[in-house]
């Protein structure tokens, strides 16, 4: 593993590209700390996907198919057919340049094939060789290039340097969406096995035991009873969430990364907590082993692979029996649920449009997925008083929220997090305008990009999202950095701890569980976290 | 989903603005109009410049003139072929051309043209 | 390749497009085919490349509704939704298109990267850029405009419309100016602005270094042949005049389907013509398509209701999934001893399976 550059030294940005040497002249150098470790076969094989191999970015020889040209030439022509969006993207961009320095990539790096038009231009080039009459005549001077091996290596390092977050296609005046494109590139490119380890890996797991962690059921239980007992020791309250529970009115799915690692696992005791505080209201909700599972890497793959991936959950409600199904915070889960889900593995007649059987609120927006958003959810409780709330006990926090790429961009999740926020705390600040809600920076790591080997390119990354955070802190004093996603509570405190190391990351449902005034609980001293609550910084001696 | 219908209404839309003037000028051709030369006009065989000149750039010299006129006094001006000319629209023109509706507007209302020329000078009264 | 090859690449040959009708009709005298032939050849190619290509992008599905959500989605009523920046349904998705299309909404929030490292380290700022905006706009509305009043050249009897954008758009008498001669007859606004809106959009590709890197000489060449269809117009109607009359006979005769090209009509006008001609049967093989894509674009023309109304991908079709049996096959015992409910029990034949082999071990 390359290691990572200080700030400062990392913070030396180049942003203006070479004079006279133009990019087609410029082949892709493939750098450690940069690029993510190769796919594995046996990932590969357990979910069938095509030419599995062991192979290094880094060697010289990718071993790629023999017929890797006719391969990628095929499934070019099959996407074109499939998706308008691939014929239109590559047909219709002037080069206008009005994404270019929207890219956190570009941002952090100053590499000008990170600017999004560049990136696609990058596949542009070949699909004006294979499909245009233009590029067939003219070649270079119609920005066309032929296929080989050096611009498909370029494509892998560049495709895997994109976090499909959006920000670009909202600023182009076609909307032209780079995710789309990468996502197109990155089909492409699993044609030949050239994933990445940290997303094929995730896959794989995600399809045998239900989550991208390769938690087997047994150890899910485990954890659940884990935060169950750490719940009991802050609260005083002992609680029984149940889990594959038949005859459950409502299935409760969000990412594994929140039941494995800190500061996710408080999100999740924030979770149980809040079902355990409803259950007498009547609430009748379970979790599930199968589906344990909000996030998709199979949306980094593929279509098809995240249609795979995504059918568990309506598969188990229908197991279950269950009535409707409640996700969890989570970024891109909720673009495909928000987005593909109905459409990939709908429609799910054997459910009812969810309402809330605390407040009997109809979620109307969630008719036919008959799936709601917990922020939705939590929003609502608050908004008709269910919740007994004490907010002081969050005052040590100074809270920012960073709105997740996917649920701002792929859905317009914008006002229900900061109701729930403003409401179980008391000190929130917002980061300047052009780095929240739809324009809102990606935390550098999402799409799969979250490894540990290519720790530069997420620093960079993160970079926009990080300094936005910096501001406030300097401002106001920010501490908590709030977020609504898995990506960003598992990689936030490495970005946190090298750019701005006085913040820390929460997810909103551990503020709520915080200022939750459960029944019958002890006087609280400690947040889950185990750290005093204002005020009863001395209690801990006593 | 395709959205088939639409994209097809939407292109008959869109080629029909873009073919526009194609259907505004369905029906039979027509040539452009000849302005008349009075008797006067004829006889006088050139006016203050050659033909071409004064199709095309007419409002040129009147404009030179009328600034010259009224900033520098100047009333006269020397033709190339060396005929002085007194620099009057009212006098000098519409002498010759005192069809207005046969000869100036002819091709004025052909192409569109709007002259301001009426601003300030009084329409002459043609003899019917 | 770098910006100077494609920029004389592209200069060459719109000098070569100028050169051309320059040639053929001041030296050969090809009047009909420059007047007649190559405009109706233009046009055909421009119709027929359109509806080709309209209709090739058409025949791809838009198998997954993902608009870019710019704003509030409608979750609840005491949340202000944004029905423009984020359409529930058909009649947002189409205001949020006219916004698009005649304003260019989504150009309006372009912003410029500042990066700066101060003594407190370095800072990311996102200064105000609307020059690109305004330009695009100020270049397309002009556009539009000049060809809506070359109306008066193409149709017999003109149009109204025509005659008060006309008045509009020539209210600035620049025949007033000291300068006698120049600027006569009336200015037009927009003939200014096209100028200045494609040089400024020519400028930008040079002295931006990132829009620079990332031009092509099919970026260049349109902006060269617009720019020189727009000095050709201009030089015609200010400085080098033709007979209009005639040149109007020509444009009617050619729409009215009886060409026919009039003695006397100047050699700027050919090449006008030819350039304008160029210039529309290269727009369907080029990157002008925006003008009919812009429509045609699923994340800025569909509403964000995949939630409550169902999309149906038509080449959806099934996949293999791990089903719960697979899963539960796999992993029985231990949920089982975790007390997770299953759906099957241990089989008889695996209890005694196991009995004999415990009893081996004994």
């Amino acid at each position: 593993m390359a290691d990572t550059p200080k700030p400062d030294e990392l913070a030396k940005i180049d942003h203006i590209p070479p004079l006279l040497k133009g990019w087609m002249d410029t082949p892709a150098e493939i750098k450690p700390g940069i690029y993510c470790y190769g796919s594995k076969p046996k990932d590969l094989n357990y979910v069938d996907m095509p030419n599995p191999r062991d192979w290094s970015p880094m060697d010289d020889d990718w071993k790629l198919p023999e017929d890797w040209e006719g391969i990628i030439h095929e499934g070019f022509k099959d996407r074109r057919d499939k998706f308008r969006t691939l014929k239109l993207f590559m047909d219709i961009c002037v080069r206008c340049g009005a994404c270019a320095d929207k890219c956190h990539f570009f941002i952090g790096s100053g590499d000008p094939k990170n600017m999004p038009v560049l990136r696609a231009e990058l596949i542009r080039s070949v699909y004006r060789k294979k499909f245009t009459t233009g590029g067939k005549l003219l070649g270079r001077l119609a920005g066309a290039r032929e296929l080989d091996e050096d611009v498909l290596k370029e494509w892998w390092y560049y495709l895997y340097q994109c976090t499909e977050c959006r920000r670009c296609s909202l600023f182009c005046p076609y909307g032209i969406d780079t995710a789309e494109i990468t996502i197109m590139g990155r089909e492409l490119i699993n044609l030949l096995g050239l994933n990445i380890d940290w997303i094929a890996a995730p896959v794989a797991n995600c399809y045998r035991t239900g989550n991208h962690l390769g938690i087997q059921p047994h150890a899910y239980r485990d954890m659940i009873d884990f935060f169950v007992d750490e719940i009991e020791d802050v609260t005083g309250v002992r609680m029984e969430p149940s889990l594959n529970r038949k005859g459950a009115e409502i299935l409760f799915i969000t990412p594994s990364g929140d039941v494995f690692a800190d500061p996710g696992t408080f999100t999740a005791m924030g979770y149980i907590m809040l079902f355990h505080y409803l259950e007498s209201m009547g609430l009748d909700i379970t979790w599930s082993t199968y589906a344990s599972e909000g996030g998709n890497f199979g949306y980094f793959t593929s279509h098809e692979m995240a249609k795979r991936l995504n059918a568990k959950m309506y598969a188990e409600a229908e197991r279950l029996g269950v009535k409707w199904i409640l996700g969890g915070e989570c970024g891109h889960m909720w673009r495909v649920l928000n987005q593909y889900m109905d459409t990939f593995n709908g429609p799910a007649d054997f459910l009812e449009e969810p309402v809330s059987p605390i407040t009997g609120t109809k979620f109307e927006n969630a008719k036919t997925t008959k799936m709601t958003h917990i922020i939705e959810f939590t929003a609502d409780l608050i908004r008709h008083n269910k919740l007994k709330l004490d907010p002081s006990r969050n005052d040590n926090l100074k809270v920012t929220y960073h709105d997740s790429c996917n649920p701002a961009r792929g859905m317009g999740l914008l006002e229900e997090p900061r109701y729930v926020i403003k409401n179980v705390c008391n000190n929130f600040y917002e980061m300047p305008p052009s780095t929240i809600r739809e324009q809102t920076f990606c935390c550098g790591s999402g799409a799969g990009l979250n490894a540990g080997e290519n720790m530069e390119l997420r620093m960079r990354g993160g970079f926009p999202r990080a300094n936005a955070v910096e501001y406030v802190h300097k401002k106001y004093g920010v501490n908590m950095l709030s977020c609504i996603c898995a990506i960003d509570r598992a990689v936030f405190p490495n970005l946190m701890e090298y750019w701005v190391p006085e913040v820390d990351v929460t997810g909103i449902h551990e503020m709520v569980a915080n200022a939750l005034v459960l029944e019958g609980e002890k006087e609280r001293t400690t947040n889950l976290r185990g750290e005093p609550l204002p005020g009863m910084e001395d209690e801990e001696d006593v | 989903m395709y959205d088939g219908g639409k994209i097809i209404t939407g292109l008959i839309i869109g080629i029909g603005l873009l073919m526009a003037p194609f259907f505004y000028n369905a029906g039979k051709a027509a040539k452009a109009p000849e302005p008349e030369l009075t008797a006067k006009a004829k006889e006088a065989k050139q006016c203050v410049m050659e033909k071409a000149y004064m199709t095309s750039s007419h409002f040129s010299l009147l404009d030179d003139w009328r600034n010259t006129v009224v900033r520098d006094g100047e009333r006269y001006y020397t033709a190339k072929s060396g005929k002085v000319f007194y620099k009057s629209l009212q006098m000098t023109c519409l002498d010759c051309h005192s069809n207005k509706s046969k000869f100036c507007d002819q091709c004025h209302d052909y192409v569109g043209v709007d002259p301001y020329c009426w601003d300030c000078h009084i329409e002459p009264k043609e003899k019917k | 390749m770098n910006f100077i090859v494609s920029i004389l690449f592209s200069g060459f040959a719109v000098v070569l497009i100028v050169l051309i009708p320059w040639v053929g009709v001041w030296a050969a005298d090809l009047r009909f085919l420059f007047g007649i032939i190559i405009p109706y050849a233009a046009m055909a190619i421009f119709f027929t490349g359109i509806i080709v290509r309209v209709i090739d992008w058409a025949r791809s599905p838009v198998p997954f509704r993902i608009p870019t959500t710019a704003g509030q989605q409608w979750s609840f009523p005491w949340i202000k939704s944004n029905p423009v920046d984020n359409p529930k349904g058909w009649g947002g998705a189409v205001v949020r298109m006219l916004f698009e299309v005649l304003l260019f909404r989504s150009l309006f929030r372009n912003t410029r990267l500042e990066y700066r490292t101060t003594d407190g380290g370095p800072k990311i700022d996102y200064e105000w850029e609307k020059w690109l905006w305004l330009a695009a706009l100020a270049f397309h509305w002009a556009f539009l405009v000049i060809f809506l009043r070359h109306f008066r050249f193409f149709v017999q009897s003109v149009p109204s419309f025509v005659t008060i954008l006309e008045s509009l758009d020539g209210f600035l008498q620049m025949g007033v100016l000291p300068l006698t001669g120049w600027g006569l007859p009336g200015v037009y606004i927009t003939d200014l602005l096209l100028l200045a809106a494609v040089t400024y959009l020519f400028l930008r590709r040079i002295y931006i270094s990132q829009i620079r890197y990332i031009s092509l000489p099919a970026d260049y060449f349109p902006l060269f042949l617009i720019l020189a269809l727009g000095l050709t117009g201009v030089l015609m109607r200010y400085f080098i005049r033709v007979d209009i009359t005639a040149v109007k006979e020509l444009a009617v005769g050619l729409f009215k389907l009886s060409p026919v090209v009039p003695e006397g009509i100047g050699v700027i006008f050919f090449i006008h013509l030819f350039i304008f001609s160029v210039l529309i049967a290269y727009f369907p093989f080029s990157k002008l398509m925006h003008f009919a894509g812009v429509f045609l674009s699923p994340t800025r023309n569909l509403s964000n209701n995949n939630r409550f109304v169902r999309h149906v991908n038509p080449w959806n079709y099934p996949v293999a999934t791990h089903t719960y049996e697979e899963y539960e096959d796999e992993f029985r015992e231990h949920m089982i001893e975790v007390g997770l409910p299953v759906e099957k029990g241990i089989e008889p034949k695996g209890a005694e399976a196991e009995a004999s082999e415990e009893a081996q071990k004994e």
